[in-house]
């Protein structure tokens, strides 16, 4: 694992950005938070390519629908807690629902937004969105992943939610790896256990599985960047392979990664699982770092996780 | 991805039509609407016969469409956010050969192209799916907004209710529209007075309407809804018109238009005739109030 630390959103910025150069039907729809959300550059060098709406998350969702029927690619850009619920009916009514190639994304996913509090932390917003038709729903792992994530989304039809991180998350890929939508990455093998891991809390696993082979543990480590669709073989191939598998993610245990991944579990009939995430329950200003321990979101905690009988 | 076509105008067709003659297909609509709604036994009578004359007008005179290439990169959009109202586009577009007159009869139907509410991917001459209400003016915002950014003078109608007003997105997208100066733009507001709850004015006022618009930056109109010589006119104005603001037309209706027993009556939004209450309709129609 590499020494860096970067916010997926720098990911996004960048990404877009050089994309955005190459293909003058990629558009981004700013909510007045673009700065924040790392479109800055893209609005300056882009303006053409480039809309705000002000504070105006519906009509934002709207505006992306209307561009998207001309064959323009929008991406509504905001906060990751906005960009769910608050426009959530929209994107359902005038996205999904007519499949047309919008991609919502947004930083300030999960509790990274930590010292705004709770009502700037998104905890909520995958799950909302695994539950809508047509909907493809990702959080890369690093900033490479959010790059090459981004550039995916803007070369896949179809309706997108990607969520980034506010605060720098450690870098575990570099600028060659390759990712495709749907499509784990299984970082480690293993036989004793299986960590299934989105997003921020990626790096997380890969760090527990260090601790878990000093201690003769073997783990296996899959980035599921891709909520939705979900690699289903790749978990079946846990269930099979393994038959204990701990879910972990900055979401909500409701509805994130752990209910999809109980969901095939369940239906296989032939393993267990233990869901590590937020709790069901709403955050404060902390830092980040001690809001993912107020859930148990902690190397410490997937290691004994991992050694217990279960 | 492009999707822009050839720049040839393929549209236009329909320009000469007298007021008499729209005046007569608005009637065929209402009819084919109806019928729609009797066979259907399900849907929504009142707010589609007090559009009736705005989307006749429109159709058969205004947008420069082709219903043999329904989504020609260059044509005029028509977004009928008030979704409920479908019939009377439905009419319109099948009586001008966007599907086969058949599919008329299977209105709300298990399969059919004619939903509920209208669904782009479903019917042929739909511009983008509506029926959660306040959202069609953002859509149109984005599509007026396209036409600008590349360069294309299509334009972009967007018919609201008068109940639908109460959404608060209308208003951010009004603001976005007026920012932006979408002259391509027009908001069609039918104005029929009553939310299915009961009238606006005792629900959520709208006030100064007319003058609320203008405040918001938009070239406005005042008009009765129903009345096709004025419909006719106020177009005319608004394709003329080198203001360089978004239009608002604040068409004056009567829910339930043409239909003595439905005309101004809460209880008809979102009920359909039996057969007597229908054969009663049908003459009314026909022979006009």
């Amino acid at each position: 694992m590499g020494e860096n630390k970067r916010a997926t959103r720098d990911g996004f910025g960048d990404a877009i950005l050089e994309i955005g150069k190459t293909n003058p039907d990629i558009y981004v729809v700013d909510i007045d938070i673009g700065k924040s959300c790392k479109t800055g550059a893209f609005s300056k060098e882009l303006p053409a390519q480039h809309v705000n709406v002000g504070i105006a998350e519906q009509n934002g969702a709207g505006v992306a629908a209307g561009l998207a029927t001309t064959g323009i690619i929008p991406f509504v850009v905001t906060y990751a807690v906005f960009g769910s619920l608050r426009m959530g009916e929209q994107i359902r009514q005038e996205v999904c629902y007519p499949n047309l190639n919008v991609k919502i994304a947004c930083s300030h996913g999960g509790v990274t937004p930590a010292n705004d509090g709770a009502s700037h932390q998104s905890i909520e917003d995958m799950g909302v969105y695994r539950t809508i038709p047509n909907m493809t729903v990702m959080m890369p792992a690093d900033y490479y992943a959010a790059k090459a994530l981004v550039k995916e989304a803007a070369n896949t039809y179809g309706p997108m939610y990607l969520r980034f991180t506010r605060d720098a998350v450690p870098v575990i890929y570099d600028e060659n790896t390759k990712f495709e939508i749907g499509k784990a990455k299984r970082l480690t093998e293993g036989r004793d256990v299986a960590m299934i891991a989105i997003g921020d809390t990626v790096h997380l696993a890969l760090e527990a599985q260090k601790e878990l082979e000093k201690a003769g543990i073997s783990a296996r480590v899959l980035d599921m960047h891709t909520l939705k669709p979900l690699d289903e073989k790749a978990v079946l191939d846990c269930v099979r392979d393994i038959g204990r598998i701990i879910t972990v993610e900055d979401h909500n245990i409701l509805n994130g990664l752990g209910s999809a991944v109980c969901e095939i579990a369940a239906e296989a009939g032939d393993a267990k699982v233990k869901r590590v995430g937020i709790q069901d329950q709403f955050g404060m200003s902390a830092p980040y770092e001690r809001l993912l321990e107020i859930n148990g979101i902690t190397v410490e905690h997937l290691v004994a996780l991992a050694k217990q009988e279960w | 991805m492009s999707n822009i076509g050839s720049r040839t105008k393929r549209g236009g067709k329909m320009k000469n039509v007298s007021v008499e003659e729209l005046k007569e297909r608005a009637k065929e609509l209402r009819k084919t609407a109806l019928t729609m709604i009797y066979e259907a036994q399900s849907g929504h009578p009142g707010g589609a016969l007090s559009a009736a004359d705005l989307v006749a007008a429109l159709y058969y005179r205004e947008l420069n469409i082709n219903p043999k290439e329904p989504r020609w990169p260059e044509r005029d959009r028509f977004i009928l956010s008030k979704g409920h109202a479908c019939p009377i586009q439905y009419a319109a577009l099948g009586r001008l050969g966007y599907f086969e007159e058949s599919h008329l009869h299977t209105l709300r139907q298990e399969g059919s192209i004619l939903q509920g509410h209208p669904d782009m991917k479903k019917c042929p001459g739909i511009d983008i799916s509506t029926g959660s209400l306040g959202q069609g003016l953002s859509c149109g915002v984005g599509m007026a907004l396209a036409a600008k950014r590349r360069g294309e003078d299509y334009r972009v109608f967007v018919l609201t209710g008068d109940g639908e007003l109460d959404e608060g997105q209308i208003w951010e997208a009004v603001m976005a529209a007026s920012a932006w100066k979408l002259d391509n733009l027009t908001m069609m507001i039918d104005n029929n007075r009553l939310q299915l709850d009961g009238p606006c004015e005792q629900l959520i006022p709208h006030l100064n309407l007319t003058q609320k618009m203008r405040e918001f930056g938009f070239e406005t109109y005042e008009i009765d809804g129903n009345d096709m010589g004025e419909i006719v006119e106020t177009l005319d104005k608004i394709k003329a018109s080198k203001t360089g603001r978004p239009k608002c037309i604040n068409a004056r209706t009567v829910k339930g238009k043409g239909v003595s027993y439905m005309e101004d009556q809460l209880g008809w939004h979102g009920m359909a005739p039996d057969e007597e209450q229908y054969r009663t309709a049908m003459e009314e129609l026909e022979r006009g109030l």
